[in-house]
């Protein structure tokens, strides 16, 4: 039976338009095989959401900048449990300072890559935690 | 057929269950199961057999045009009248894998984020694993399970133009394809498979220098092609600039009328019966194919036959013609199940 | 010929003879490395003599102060006439908050205002739109309405420091707001100064800070330049900037390439619309550099804009005056250059990049504080931030003499090659007509991702270094106090708006409201009418829900 191929979002909930990391992430996933859902920024948790649904990811990773991680973040998880789809992984990155991680970690996000996380590790954690058709 | 089936993670699952869940219009079920297809999972297919009663009710529309065309833009604004008019609407987005990495970056939906709250619209992307057609392997599975959910409307956006498109005219009951001005798409240019799939045609970013003069060469184009009293003549809708609110509303909506006019054109010449007949014997090949074709393929894989009588042929010591008569009476005269 | 004969003879046979010493270097490999580039990847040789420069002209290539072609600078008396400005960008949380920080940098000795607004605002939207949620006061100051904006500014004589605005598709909003606020303290208006980035065409390239489509982003451009020229001469309408395209990812010759031609694109467009003179508003066209961390890269870009926009103002557009030729730019050091880990280091990054800016003519500098990866700059860190520039100014003998590289080989040098690659993307994009269609087209949004990519990967080789991320890392912790800004910011913001709608004279807002609305359709120009609005205490997303509804709202292409 052929492997699944991992399916992953890669979105920027909020106000948040810089792009440069998630464009690259993008580019990164795609190089590494996975089918990448690319939704772009100036999303509303809602329409990320959805959008996971929709697309039956295996994990949604989300990137933020500006601050607004601490609500929004947690806002996703939220709204994927509320449609019974936890089961859909969410991992976050950007401008997230260490004291946030353990309140993000409490919320359901399952890891955390701040600036200076090589793209290979990331890529490491996707194929080793995600268990894809989940 | 029926009753319990575990899949891979252990839990009992009535298959049933979830074709009721997608006939309901359950969207995670939906696009676990186009997702199953894609992946050729064997339960997969048992799944949409017995969806395959509550299929065939959708308007199919392709949409097909050179990357930069706009079509994703497009498709957005047709999702907006199709709300309008209170149908639901699935759309497949199309984008191709990379040959290097097999992976592949969907970006489609970027272009429709206004309906991803919208129940009645369920967006699905989906990439070509390697297919030449310019559609996924796994499209025709995908648009039969969106029937299948009760969408109205089915809208298929595939691959850019350069390929030919043949795919999607199997698929399909009604095609638009895309052209944009100054793009280097020239008519002349273009592959003659393109041309004649059209039902519609959309010149695209017409306020762009060039769109008189592909207008013209277009429509004389389509003038110089035979037809008959009762044959459909593609109509050309030119559309301008995105940002012009009001003119866009009025040509997408010039443009969503034609291809109405079609799809009517279609029921009343008896051509959709012809189209969806075509349909089916496409089906049933590729279903033949599926069958008994690659099973046979993989079991002299993984015998290690294939590479031997690959080397045979190599040394000329038998001919691919001999061999596969050879194969076939093997599988098919002895009943043996390849 | 920039040299003598006998000078080039010599050169040629005493670089014959140390390129003879380099082959015979005992060493295996002469270099330590495999490739010595700039951090934008363009290759350094290993030495620049004479002959570099020799198609070189002194008067039409490099000349004086003051003179056509600008290369070393506008002014005659360079940084010993005036230093440049002292402008740290800043904002935070409420406008009382960043009230006090603006104090606290005055005191300390900073010369210019710059603000920083969160992103609700930046996006125009108000702190109780349900799109706020979690940003307000997060990375900047929330500003709402009039009020909010007298509170920013309390303390501030208008008349004696100028402020810089960065602020885009709102900008006319709060620009309005600045000049209300002035006819309030009773400043005239031809005696306030300051700038709003306002430059629309780098967000649909590089920062997505956008709202309508290009076309009537434009447009709304021009009418605060043509008012700016009538009715604000000290005011500077745009900060045409590169800063955002770098940190977007592209090189450093992508940055010089596009801003200008940016530029360009503005100058057409204005000239075509507002039937205006080049002379007429030319001079108060203002530029945003970055500062990264290849020192030369960055000195000699800076260099070459000049040189490019004097070239570009006289030849292509005939100005005639001087000032309109003159390139003014402020620069920021590279945001995307400070690291995460190790962050102490950022003082020494900042430092060398602040003196970039410096050797390479800034008329006006904001440095980063070391903690601004992680959070919003604390006072300490920003302090030291500030007293970057001001050892450069007062210890280190910079400012000494104009231009001090001029005449280097080697800077000289790459200072040609970088405005003959900028020239070679002008080019291009002049041949797929013009800037906007070009972002049509997503060339520049695909050079800039194909640049941050390949940057990347060279990151991840170990080809490029960044100290303390893939070379020097340690497991050691060096835990920087860390500002947090509280939910509070946003609850409060809300109570205020909810308070001012229930105040207010909502039929003249209306009214103002349809007035923007009117002269967004006639094309007469807006800002007059906001002006109105403002004091009528509308809130700047009122009025740029009037700019979305008449205009549409943009749509990112997502392209790839």
């Amino acid at each position: 039976m052929p492997e699944r191929k991992i399916r992953v979002m890669v979105a920027k909930p909020g106000l948040d338009g810089h792009d440069r990391g998630a464009r690259i992430l993008a580019r990164c996933f795609r190089d590494a095989g996975f089918e990448v859902i690319y939704t772009g920024c100036h999303q509303t948790p809602e329409q990320v959401a959805a959008a996971a649904i929709q697309e039956d990811v295996d994990l949604v990773g989300l990137s933020c900048l500006s601050g607004a991680h601490r609500v929004l973040f947690p806002r996703v998880v939220e709204l994927l449990r509320e449609k019974n789809a936890s089961d859909i992984a969410v991992i976050g990155g950007g401008i997230i300072p260490e004291q946030d991680f353990q309140m993000l970690y409490d919320a359901g996000i399952q890891a955390i890559f701040t600036p200076g996380a090589s793209l290979d590790s990331i890529v490491e954690w996707i194929r080793t935690h995600v268990r894809t058709g989940n | 057929m029926s009753g319990p089936e575990t899949d891979g993670r252990g839990k009992h699952h009535d298959m049933t269950e979830t074709t009721q869940k997608i006939c309901a219009g359950d969207v995670r079920s939906a696009s676990r199961l186009i997702r199953d297809l894609e992946d050729k999972r064997p339960e997969a297919r048992r799944r949409l057999r017995q969806l395959f009663f509550h299929t065939g009710r959708s308007f199919i529309i392709g949409i097909t045009g050179s990357p930069g065309a706009g079509k994703s833009t497009l498709t957005d604004a047709l999702i907006s009248e199709l709300r309008k008019q209170q149908k639901t609407v699935g759309v497949l987005a199309v984008d191709p894998s990379s040959p290097f990495s097999g992976g592949a970056l969907l970006g489609d939906r970027v272009r429709m984020l206004r309906h991803a709250e919208d129940t009645g619209v369920f967006i699905r992307s989906l990439a070509t694993r390697g297919a030449l057609g310019g559609l996924a392997r796994a499209a025709g599975d995908a648009i039969h399970v969106m029937e299948a959910m009760g969408k109205d409307v089915i809208l298929v956006e595939t691959v850019g133009i350069g390929q030919q498109e043949l795919d999607i005219i199997h698929h399909a009951h009604s095609i638009i394809v895309v052209l944009v001005p100054g793009m280097g798409d020239e008519i002349q240019t273009m592959k003659a498979g393109v041309m004649e799939i059209a039902d519609v045609f959309v010149i695209n970013k017409a306020d762009r220098p060039g769109a008189k003069q592909l207008r013209t060469e277009l429509a004389s184009l389509l003038n110089a092609s035979p037809h008959g009293p009762q044959d459909w003549i593609p109509p050309i809708v030119s559309i301008g600039n995105l940002y012009e609110p009001e003119n866009f509303a009025k040509k997408t909506a010039e443009l969503m009328d034609a291809v109405a006019k079609h799809h009517a054109h279609l029921i009343t010449s008896g051509q959709l019966g012809e189209r969806t007949e075509r349909k089916a014997v496409m089906e049933i090949t590729d279903a033949l194919r599926a069958c008994i074709l690659e099973p046979v393929l993989e079991r002299l894989i993984a015998d290690g036959e294939l590479t031997k009588i690959a080397k045979r042929i190599q040394r000329r010591e038998t001919d691919p013609f001999t061999e596969a008569e050879t194969i076939a009476r093997r599988f098919l005269k002895t009943g043996e199940t390849p | 010929m920039y040299f003598s004969d006998e000078t080039c003879q010599a050169s040629r046979k005493l670089t014959e003879q140390w390129q003879a010493n380099v082959r015979q270097t005992p060493a295996t490999k002469p270099d330590w490395k495999n490739r010595f580039s700039t951090v934008s990847d363009l290759d350094i040789k290993r030495l620049y003599t004479p002959e570099d420069l020799q198609s070189m002209d002194f008067a039409r290539d490099i000349g004086a102060p003051g003179e056509f072609p600008y290369l070393r600078g506008n002014q005659v008396t360079g940084y010993r006439g005036q230093p440049w400005t002292f402008r740290m960008f800043s904002g935070m949380g409420s406008a009382e908050d960043t009230n006090a920080r603006w104090h606290l940098l005055l005191r300390a000795g900073q010369t210019g205002l710059s603000t920083a607004f969160d992103f609700p605002t930046l996006m125009g939207y108000d702190s109780d739109s349900p799109k706020a949620l979690g940003e307000v006061g997060k990375c900047g100051v929330a500003i709402d309405s009039l009020e909010d904006f007298l509170a920013l500014i309390d303390g501030i004589p208008l008349d004696r420091v100028t402020t810089s605005m960065t602020i885009n598709p709102p900008a006319t909003a709060l620009w309005a707001m600045y000049c209300a606020a002035a006819d309030i303290k009773g400043v005239p208006l031809n005696q306030i100064g300051g700038t709003i980035q306002n430059d629309m065409l780098k967000e649909f390239i590089a920062q997505k800070t956008f709202m309508c489509p290009p076309e009537p982003s434009v447009k709304l451009i021009s009418d605060t330049v043509e008012f700016g020229a009538k009715y604000v001469p000290r005011w500077n309408p745009i900060s045409i900037s590169g800063y955002h395209i770098r940190e977007a990812g592209s090189t450093a010759v992508q940055e010089l390439a596009f801003t200008l031609r940016d530029g360009i694109e503005y100058v057409e467009d204005i000239l075509k619309r507002k039937k205006m003179n080049v002379d007429d508003f030319a001079p108060r066209l203002s530029f945003f550099f970055n500062s990264h961390i290849d020192l030369f890269e960055e000195i000699c870009k800076l260099r070459a804009a000049r040189r490019i926009w004097a070239r570009v103002m006289r030849d292509r557009f005939g100005a005639r005056n001087p000032r309109s030729l003159w390139m003014r730019f402020h620069v920021q050091t590279a945001g995307c250059s400070l690291t995460a880990q190790q962050p102490y280091n950022n003082v020494v990054r900042t430092t060398i990049e602040a003196l970039a800016a410096v050797l390479g003519g800034t008329q006006s500098l904001h440095t980063n504080s070391l903690d601004e990866v992680l959070c919003l700059p604390s006072e300490h860190a920003v302090e030291i931030a500030l007293r970057t520039q001001q050892i450069l100014a007062e210890e280190t003998g910079v400012v000494n003499t104009i231009d001090p590289l001029a005449g280097s080989y080697f800077v000289e040098s790459l200072t040609n090659e970088m405005e003959a690659k900028a020239w070679e993307y002008i080019e291009k994009i002049d041949a797929m007509g013009g800037m906007i269609a070009a972002i049509e087209r997503g060339y520049p949004q695909m050079e800039i991702a194909d640049a941050a990519y390949a940057f990347q990967r060279q990151v991840e080789a170990g080809e490029k270094i960044m100290v303390g991320v893939n070379k020097y890392a340690t497991e050691a912790r060096h835990p920087v106090p860390l500002v947090e800004i509280d939910e509070a910011v946003g609850e409060e913001q809300v109570r205020r708006l909810k308070d001012l709608r229930r105040r207010r004279n909502g039929r003249a807002v209306s009214q103002s409201l349809a007035d923007i609305r009117a002269a967004c359709k006639s094309g007469e120009n807006v800002m007059p009418h906001c002006i109105a609005a403002v004091k009528n205490l509308a809130t700047q997303q009122e009025i740029c829900d009037v700019y979305r509804e008449v205009y549409g709202e943009y749509q990112d292409p997502g392209l790839f």
